[in-house]
């Protein structure tokens, strides 16, 4: 029997900015399960991190959030006060953010830090938190961790820092960890350690998992679901392989061909791009949001709302008027050429 | 930290030689000592006489490393206008300088620190328009006039306060309010705006992402870091108080180290001024090197440096 652990109906995020409003987020669905690991993807100011900080209620005071259903636990979290919400902050839910050199707070040790995550939630003495701190420390592969605990931010490097995050946001075991493009601001050959123990850590402690990232190589491997969010709404959802194998969006499809596929892709071979810019989210959209750049654009595009379709069976839907055998045909004259 | 401390005292120290020369030599910069000591009507035997008692006619730098080896030892020499050494009438009116500065600067602190951070908290309220009216006035009024207004009301129309003297705590009250209050806007716009940058940082999300309550988001993680410049500003301005609460002294007839230079200067009383230049500004020096530790203690990253 599966647990769901978290549960998104019609979520939307308005920001007031000075030209308006600007709807980050469009009415997303999503749901989480135990042990699970969803992506969200998409490209710079799509709204990912505006929907991870909308489940942690965190956004700028200028944001509000709606939605028809925010469940977490089952319990429904949306009417919650900021009380209620810190109470599940850190112990329930908890999040780990892209630029691990600016998130920690300079003028404390990491023991200090560590701690404190627990001391605010579980009725435990100092040295009981110390010592969780020096397992979860050792968990996320940093050597000598009792030591370590003395040590102050800058003078880690930025890959044990976000180490250091992720254990982090362990200290109380929590259902949930939304992890927001966590290997972005990391060197390549760091962002597969950090990732692997991700995945790791997940499995071991049966947590679930939000991904936030644009970078497809890192969904592919470790990704159980996929969301491809563009212009504050989700374009295609699916499982990893669905996605993968068969992307039925033109977005999905112009974002797998931007990038290499090692065997596959030619030596030297032309790299797809997507030409054009996301549309500014400020104000009303019609039809599609990705319209504008999409090659395959047609006048009924520009109309309504665009529904999902069933892609494939077994939940894999895309936000598009091309039928699937239509978008089908795309994908392979896409893969041919 | 042991290494960050020997550097900075270091610095304090060849500061401070270098303050002690200059403040030496600013004495010949008006004049010849000796014919202003000898007063109108001197001949230029009795000048010469004057010269070689007071040691006028050796080379500068000897006299310096005399008065600053003496100096050393506590010895400022006599005072050419009050029959005692220079360095009793300096340390008998030393403490309530002290004591005036250190209430002057607790009340700025108490008042500007918590306004700073209520206006950071939240911007653009009406304690934050309340806050910057009161820095703006601060900053606009000066502080004799605000003495002599805090005089006119307290002292005079209702009679709450004695108005001069230095006999009673009730004394401090006005002259610590006039001096302190100058410094307020400063402080206050300085906690503001630290304030402002650390709770937009990443690492108060990181706390608030913790589940930590508002108050020691506030309190333990933000205002440690927006606190730092604030330590600064305010050893420097409680180094001005000392040497700048001359006109308040003045204007309150209290007998500190502020009209005492007042004084000498009215005399020329040369090594009396040279005397009390020189404590103040080691005070000033010693403050800075004590902000510079607090601030150390305060930021891991700055005991590296």
């Amino acid at each position: 029997m599966v647990e769901r652990i978290l549960e998104v109906e019609r979520l939307s995020v308005d920001i007031q900015v000075p030209a308006g409003t600007l709807r980050a987020v469009q009415g997303i669905n999503f749901h989480v399960d135990r042990g699970e690991t969803l992506c969200i993807v998409g490209e710079s100011g799509c709204g990912k991190s505006i929907t991870a900080l909308s489940l942690m209620n965190l956004l700028p005071s200028s944001a509000t959030r709606t939605a028809d259903k925010l469940e977490l636990d089952g319990r429904e979290i949306q009417n919650f006060d900021e009380r209620q919400m810190a109470d599940l902050r850190g112990d329930r839910l908890a999040m780990i953010f892209q630029e691990p050199m600016t998130s920690l707070n300079p003028a404390y040790t990491i023991g200090n830090q560590l701690e404190e995550a627990m001391l605010r939630h579980r009725n435990v003495s100092r040295s009981e938190a110390r010592d969780r701190a020096v397992f979860l420390l050792e968990k996320v592969g940093i050597t000598g961790a009792r030591g370590r605990l003395k040590q102050y931010p800058h003078q880690l490097s930025g890959g044990l820092r976000q180490r250091v995050m992720i254990a982090m946001s362990l200290m109380c075991g929590p259902d949930l960890i939304i992890a927001d493009e966590p290997t972005t601001a990391l060197d390549v050959t760091i962002q597969a350690q950090i990732l692997h123990l991700l995945a790791d850590l997940q499995r071991e402690f049966n947590m679930s998992l939000i991904l936030i990232t644009h970078d497809l190589g890192i969904v592919a491997r470790v990704a159980d679901r996929v969301a491809v969010m563009y212009a504050g709404e989700f374009v295609e959802t699916g499982t990893a392989d669905q996605v993968f194998n068969r992307p039925s969006h033109p977005y999905t499809q112009g974002l797998l061909n931007c990038i290499p596929i090692p065997g596959k892709t030619k030596r030297g071979a032309h790299l797809g791009a997507i030409p054009g810019i996301v549309p500014s989210l400020i104000g009303e959209m019609h039809g599609c949001h990705f319209a504008s750049r999409c090659q395959f654009v047609q006048d009924d595009c520009l109309k309504g709302k665009i529904a999902f379709r069933e892609a494939t069976k077994g939940g894999h839907q895309y936000r598009c008027i091309l039928s699937s055998a239509e978008s089908a045909r795309n994908l392979k004259k896409a893969n041919a050429a | 930290m042991l290494q960050y401390m020997l550097k900075r005292l270091g610095v304090a120290v060849l500061v401070a030689l270098t303050v002690s020369l200059i403040t030496f030599s600013m004495i010949y910069l008006s004049g010849d000592p000796a014919i202003a000591l000898a007063g109108e009507s001197a001949t230029e035997e009795d000048i010469s006489n004057i010269r070689k008692f007071y040691g006028y006619d050796r080379p500068i730098i000897i006299q310096y490393l005399d008065w600053l080896w003496r100096a050393l030892q506590g010895d400022f020499g006599q005072s050419h206008y009050l029959k005692s050494s220079v360095a009793g009438v300096i340390f008998e009116r030393l403490p309530t300088t002290m004591l005036l500065g250190a209430c002057a600067i607790s009340f700025a602190l108490i008042l500007s620190i918590p306004l700073g951070v209520l206006a950071a908290i939240r911007p653009n309220s009406l304690i934050d328009r309340f806050a910057l009216t009161i820095a703006v006035i601060g900053q606009a009024m000066p502080s004799f006039w605000f003495a002599l207004t805090l005089m006119l009301w307290f002292g005079i129309t209702w009679r709450l306060l004695p108005i001069t003297g230095s006999s009673s705590w009730a004394n401090f009250v006005m002259p610590a309010i006039a001096l302190g209050y100058y410094v307020t806007p400063g402080v206050m716009r300085l906690t503001r705006a630290g304030m402002l940058e650390v709770l937009a940082s990443d690492y108060i999300r990181t706390a608030r992402a913790k589940g930590l309550r508002p108050m020691p988001v506030l309190f333990k993680h933000a205002l440690r870091n927006a606190i730092l410049p604030v330590v600064s500003l305010a050893a420097v301005q409680f180094g001005f108080m000392l040497g700048g609460s001359i006109v308040i002294e003045t204007i309150f007839a209290i007998n500190g180290l502020g009209f005492l230079a007042w004084e000498s200067i009215q005399r020329a009383d040369l090594p009396v001024m040279q005397a009390i230049v020189l404590v103040l500004s080691v005070f000033y020096i010693a403050l800075t090197f004590l902000s510079d530790m607090l601030n150390a203690f305060l930021d891991p990253r700055i005991r590296v440096r």
